[in-house]
């Protein structure tokens, strides 16, 4: 028992996955390496082209990875036989963005679906069935057509069928990326109940930063197809190190060329500054009226990270004044669209 | 001519049509079905990738599509006397329509299926189908009111081409009209053929789509 603790459910080593592009080879994957343990829930976040599809759909080889290894339980996914990797997609459920339910099933049908290609009796499968869908709360939808459901009922339906067959992992590519806040919120928690109930592991893609807030227990940030960053969500989240971590935490700018259209000054808060009202000094000591164009701010662990802008204001000295205050006050000032 | 007379040769003509139309719309299926489902699995991006073969029996296909029925027939007329014993004739007559028709309908196929989601596909992979159950379990009942509206279609196609069996001395309704009614100048045996041929068309489109409606579950 304590030995099969220590293997990782899932390992992954060194992943590389090429793809032949116009100008030479893209890099989705540049040699990923990270461990899921048992029963936990583990994120994987980055920004749309960081690679984290391509990795989620390699751990269950839906998409085969060009060099590196693949782990589940010791075993590696790559080399195994057809036989085999069937029955491990098996033990590896997976959810998706777009849901992709079977149109022309009822709902009842399609969470049968794995049963029928396990063999079950028609007894059973309509037991198993009934009790699935009583888990994510369709009962009543059990004849419904995936098109006369809504998008959360859509993925709840996905849920009870990627777990009809009794995997022990759950991978979910961006399960709640098309919902909206609501229905996103009432898909994690019974994703957090199925993870804590059934004891399932759950690997989470996501690029959705309050996903992994709220049930991840461990996450890797993705950038550029390498792991920028690793470790329990708590410490990743307080101590960011990785400029692709900040620039999901909302810490830097994500686009940080965005011009406003006129003359104006940039103000950076890279969290050295304290929490102090600088912006209301600046008017109430100087006298100066500040138009601000626009804010993006966030504060985490009492430093305030982001950026703001707001309008240079039309006189050279009244300028002049600002920017030595702010600069003053440790903030980064870069004028933009200068006169 | 009168009705006494025009009735029951109208009626043959029907059962001739029939009779060319059905087999042969069953046996296009029988190759074609087969090969639009090869054309499919075996892309680059598919479940079964084999992307020379694709391009191989693609370029085949096309090429016979691409032979006009009334060329096709008479380049057979070999095969046929060889496969069905004469090379004329209404019975004869299927086995080109067979060759004409499968490539037609390998290409109707391969549409249809190929309008079944990837990610549905993908889906059913994840759960641990194997490619037949992809296949069959999968792929085929996604798109089945597709296929049943290819299928009207097909069927409307090779009825049309059955009209050119008065070529090779073959009936139906077809025939009638070019040899009984242009031919021999008899307006209105001409105009009944083509009435009937019309009526027939409609009512394998009509029931087509209202199949293909009450079994489509996409919508709604």
């Amino acid at each position: 028992m304590e030995e099969q603790r220590k293997v990782p459910v899932i390992a992954i080593r060194e992943l590389k996955k090429t793809y032949p592009g116009a100008d030479g080879e893209v890099k989705a994957l540049d040699g990923v390496t990270l461990e899921v343990r048992e029963g936990e829930v583990y994120g994987i976040v980055g920004m749309s082209g960081a690679g984290k599809s391509t990795l989620i759909r390699c751990i269950n080889r839906l998409d085969t990875p060009t060099a590196g290894d693949i782990l589940y339980r010791g075993h590696s996914v790559l080399t195994m036989g057809n036989k085999q990797l069937l029955a491990t997609r098996r033990k590896m459920g997976m959810i998706f963005q777009q849901f992709n339910l079977f149109m022309q099933r009822t709902v009842g049908r399609n969470v049968r679906y794995p049963l029928e290609l396990a063999g079950v009796s028609n007894e059973q499968a309509e037991e198993r069935v009934a009790e699935l869908l009583k888990i994510v709360d369709l009962e009543d939808k059990i004849n419904a057509y995936p098109a006369q459901l809504s998008g959360g009922q859509k993925q709840r339906v996905a849920i009870a069928r990627a777990l009809a067959s009794n995997p022990d992992v759950l991978l979910c590519d961006e399960a709640t990326s098309a919902l909206d806040p609501m229905t996103t919120q009432s898909i994690l928690s019974l994703l957090q109940d199925i993870n804590m109930r059934l004891g399932i592991t759950i690997v989470i893609i996501t690029h959705e930063m309050a996903v992994i807030r709220q049930i991840c227990t461990r996450v890797a940030i993705l950038d550029d197809g390498k792991v920028a960053e690793e470790g329990p969500v708590n410490e990743v989240f307080v101590h960011t190190k990785s400029q692709a971590g900040k620039r999901l935490f909302g810490i830097l700018p994500e686009s940080p060329d965005e011009d406003p259209g006129i003359p104006a000054l940039r103000i950076v808060f890279d969290g050295a500054s304290r929490e102090k009202p600088i912006i209301a000094n600046l008017i109430k000591q100087h006298g100066v009226l500040v138009n601000i164009l626009s804010a993006n701010m966030k504060h985490i662990g009492g430093k305030t990270y982001g950026q703001l802008l707001i309008e240079t204001p039309k006189d050279e000295e009244e300028k002049q004044l600002v920017t030595r205050y702010l600069t003053e006050q440790g903030l980064t000032v870069k004028e933009v669209n200068a006169q | 001519m009168s009705m006494d007379k025009m009735l029951p040769l109208l009626w043959q003509g029907l059962v001739d049509t029939l009779y060319m139309t059905i087999p042969a719309t069953f046996f296009a299926y029988l190759i074609g079905m087969p090969l639009g489902i090869l054309l499919v699995v075996t892309r680059k991006d598919h479940i079964m990738p084999a992307p020379r073969f694709n391009t191989v029996v693609g370029a085949l296909t096309n090429f016979l599509r691409s032979i006009p029925f009334i060329i096709l027939l008479a380049l057979l007329f070999p095969v046929t006397r060889a496969i069905m014993g004469r090379a004329t004739g209404t019975k004869a007559i299927i086995f080109p329509l067979i060759i004409s028709a499968f490539p037609y309908v390998a290409r109707m196929i391969e549409n249809s299926l190929l309008e079944v989601d990837r990610g549905i596909i993908e889906a059913a992979q994840s759960m641990g189908s194997s490619n037949a159950e992809v296949i069959f379990k999968v792929m085929l009942p996604e798109a089945l009111p597709s296929l049943l509206n290819g299928g009207a279609i097909c069927m409307v196609t090779i009825l049309g081409y059955t009209a050119m069996a008065s070529a090779a001395g073959g009936g139906g309704l077809g025939a009638i009209a070019i040899t009984k009614g242009i031919n021999l100048r008899r307006e209105d045996v001409m105009y009944a053929a083509s009435i009937l041929l019309v009526i027939l068309v409609q009512i394998i489109t009509v029931s087509g789509t209202l199949t293909t409606n009450r079994l489509d579950h996409r919508q709604r």
